[in-house]
């Protein structure tokens, strides 16, 4: 996958998590819980999305790597690219 | 009520229900009258094609999309009643001291939803249990239909939820009252709820009991007191009343439904499904001694009536025994319409005879074409039609469920002090 394409996988994820917020004006740098009403719970359904949707397993002391779009992004391209 | 300790007389101010066949009181009073069915086709998981009445409010009306993903039906079911109870009885919400709120909800059961989704889930991931969601537990502890409630409305009184089988309703409105008697809260939302149609496991196990109604005619599949009933129609639903204590409901010019004059609990201790007449007819009994009023005042006796071949004889054999002689009582049930609501089903069905209390009318038990002559009640059961009368004064509402628990609630109307 693309870093573009990873971005819209997690983009994908987080319409899911949050049905309530527009996503359309999402900054890609800025922390996504500035931006989204989300809480550890939520996060927790980003982690368990990348499990089930592409088998990426992404230990707890590395959560810290999704912050904002762009450190997500950064963080999952060597993990999926060759998805 | 009479007894030892002088307690507060407790009152009915608000009701909100979703039913199968109406998302208010009006209008699933007006489809009871009617002998409109809400029972539909229904497909789940494993079991396959079957029955089930089903609940078309909108859940959005008091919840984000989020909460819905995130919490469970009975929670959804429990955040709708709730709202519609408080707005129904005009309370002054916004100033209300919500640590003075207490939430007790019925239930038959609570998490089977959850589970048999994740086990299903990780089945798809070759049984591994890291796909297994963080929010299972929320979902599935015993006291989440209530305080899903308590975190939507911003109520930081005690909240629980009481297991209590198909009796849950019944057993919920009571602890609500027990709870103003204690002062432990100043208004009570209570009754009951159930989720139970999304679990394949409560559908597979009725019919393994061959419990479970079968019928190509949904709205007849259902058919208590019937010679050809042939069971249980599993629905959802759930109803929640507003209850306090009356100086406070007189004190601020509510409008009063009801008043709970007797309630009774007890248990047959004889089998885990198979219902005892006997201590049926005691339940019954020590609600109305409860109630201080004599067996002949009763107009309505709303009968718990599933459907069931032995479930439906069984009750009308106590019923006999309690009301011999007493030419003022009539019976009726709302199963036929509704299917069997589980932990809301009595909480639904005594709200559906309260509006008799102000109409006159005694809905009536439907799709009784040939009467069972073991369901019999000396020819007082209101079958198919309503029947009017001069005035209804008390309702009795039973509800009886597996291992043996017993309930009756009894509700005078409010005719001034």
């Amino acid at each position: 996958m693309t870093p573009a394409e990873i971005r819209e996988a997690v983009l994908n994820i987080l319409e899911d998590i949050t049905p309530d917020e527009d996503l359309t004006q999402l900054k890609d740098d800025v922390p996504f819980r500035e931006q989204l009403e989300l809480d550890s719970m939520d996060f927790l359904d980003i982690v368990m999305e990348l499990r089930k949707r592409y088998r990426i397993q992404i230990p707890e002391d590395e959560y810290k790597n999704l912050i904002t779009m762009d450190s997500t992004v950064k963080y999952l391209t060597p993990k999926m690219e060759e998805l | 009520m009479q007894n030892p300790i002088q307690r507060p007389r407790v009152v009915i101010t608000g009701i909100g229900l979703t039913a199968p066949n109406g998302n208010t009181l009006s209008e699933f009073r007006q489809a009871l009258l009617d002998g409109k069915s809400g029972i539909q086709e229904y497909e789940i998981r494993y079991f396959g094609k079957t029955l089930a009445g089903i609940c078309n409010f909108d859940p959005l009306k008091y919840q984000k999309k989020k909460d819905v993903r995130r919490g469970t039906r009975a929670g959804s079911i429990g955040v709708y009643c709730a709202h519609e109870a408080i707005q129904d009885s005009a309370l002054d919400w916004e100033n209300v001291d919500k640590s003075r709120v207490g939430v007790y909800v019925g239930i038959t059961e609570h998490g089977n939803v959850e589970t048999e989704n994740e086990v299903y889930n990780i089945s798809q991931f070759n049984y591994d249990c890291s796909i297994w969601t963080h929010h299972h537990n929320p979902r599935t502890v015993a006291n989440n239909p209530a305080g899903e409630i308590n975190l939507n409305m911003g109520i930081t009184g005690p909240h629980i939820t009481l297991g209590a089988a198909c009796a849950a309703g019944n057993c919920g409105l009571a602890h609500g009252c027990q709870m103003l008697w204690l002062d432990e809260c100043d208004v009570a939302i209570c009754g009951g709820v159930s989720e139970s149609i999304h679990t394949f496991g409560i559908f597979a196990g009725f019919n393994s009991q061959g419990a479970l109604a079968k019928s190509d005619n949904p709205a007849t599949a259902c058919r208590p007191f019937d010679k050809d009933r042939t069971g249980i129609v599993v629905s959802e639903g759930g109803c929640l009343f507003t209850v306090e204590r009356l100086d406070d409901a007189l004190a601020r010019g509510a409008k009063i439904y009801a008043e709970i004059v007797g309630f009774a609990s007890n248990t047959d201790a004889t089998d885990f499904v198979l219902p005892n007449a006997e201590r049926q007819a005691q339940c019954v009994e020590m609600a109305i001694r409860r109630a201080g009023i004599e067996k002949n005042q009763i107009d309505i006796v709303s009968a718990h009536a599933t459907g069931t071949s032995s479930g439906d004889a069984v009750e009308c054999e106590g019923l006999r025994s309690v009301f011999e002689n007493c030419p003022n009582v009539r019976f009726n049930g709302a199963k036929g319409h509704i299917g069997h609501c589980m932990g809301a089903a009595a909480a639904l069905e005594l709200a559906g005879n309260i509006p008799s209390f102000t109409d006159g009318l005694i809905h009536p038990a439907i799709n009784v074409d040939n009467l069972d002559p073991d369901c019999d009640i000396f020819g007082q059961l209101v079958l198919n039609k309503p029947e009017r009368r001069d005035s209804v004064n008390y309702i009795l509402n039973n509800s009886f469920g597996m291992l043996g628990i017993n309930s009756s609630v009894i509700v005078k109307k409010w005719q001034g002090e």
